[in-house]
């Protein structure tokens, strides 16, 4: 059965238990379901939120070409990537992975595979807005999100 | 002469100050470094945002390239910053 996938670029929240539902109902076969959810956050109430600037064609064509190498590499029954874009605000949820396949391993692997990739790849770029009504900087990336995703070539 | 669309994102949009405008390059410039070269060339807003070079990243026609690639066919480019998302 070809596996179910659902990539999403939106500016709606979206409904982690929703979300997470319809993935595990996908099929008999469906042993585990792993979720990761990333939030924004104050710093410390530094912030009051992120803007999101994203690459609009660019975003889902690159989203889609990381999902198809994770089904590659790992066998899931489905898997559901939501990436927003706009303004949040601390404690709205930014990203969203879910993935489902008959063993738990699988699933892990396979979403921490997908933010690693997602990180490094998706085209978005996160701006701060202070607390104190002033823009701030572009957020800077991260090495450590770069060797994240590299070791994923070497175990691969 | 070949008319190509450039599109900008994050800090490199607004140094240069346009989200993405038509250009004509001359058939000389052949790579995506060597555009990005000329571009240093056009304007001090330009010669901001690339003022190093090796940390702007480029996609052509909606794919990420390394600055080796060749622009020859291309519709779209795109500079932007390491991404940040997730």
């Amino acid at each position: 059965m070809q596996p179910r996938l659902i990539f999403r670029v939106q500016a709606e929240p979206f409904d982690l238990a929703q979300e997470v539902k319809a993935l595990a109902a996908i099929g008999d076969d469906v042993g585990a379901v792993a979720s990761f959810t990333g939030y924004c956050r104050s710093e410390g109430g530094r912030l009051a939120a992120l803007e999101l600037e994203h690459y609009p064609g660019m975003a889902e064509e690159e989203i889609g070409r990381v999902v198809q190498d994770a089904v590659t590499r790992w066998p899931l029954s489905g898997l559901t990537v939501i990436h927003r874009f706009g303004m949040m605000r601390p404690g709205d949820g930014i990203v969203l992975v879910v993935t489902a396949s008959s063993h738990r391993t699988a699933a892990f692997e396979a979403a921490e595979f997908l933010m690693d990739y997602l990180k490094t790849r998706a085209p978005f770029w996160k701006k701060e807005h202070r607390a104190d009504g002033s823009i701030g900087e572009w957020v800077e990336a991260k090495d450590f999100d770069d060797k994240a995703a590299e070791r994923w070539q070497t175990l691969g | 002469m070949t008319e190509i669309k450039l599109i900008y994102f994050a800090w490199v949009r607004e140094r240069i100050g346009l989200a993405e405008e038509r250009v004509d390059v001359p058939h000389s410039v052949a790579t995506v470094a060597e555009l990005a070269s000329w571009l240093q060339g056009r304007g001090e807003e330009y010669a901001y945002a690339f003022e190093n070079p090796a940390i702007v990243r480029a996609a052509i026609d909606r794919k990420h390239v390394k600055p080796d690639a060749t622009i020859a066919g291309a519709r779209e480019i795109a500079f932007f910053p390491p991404m940040t998302g997730g």
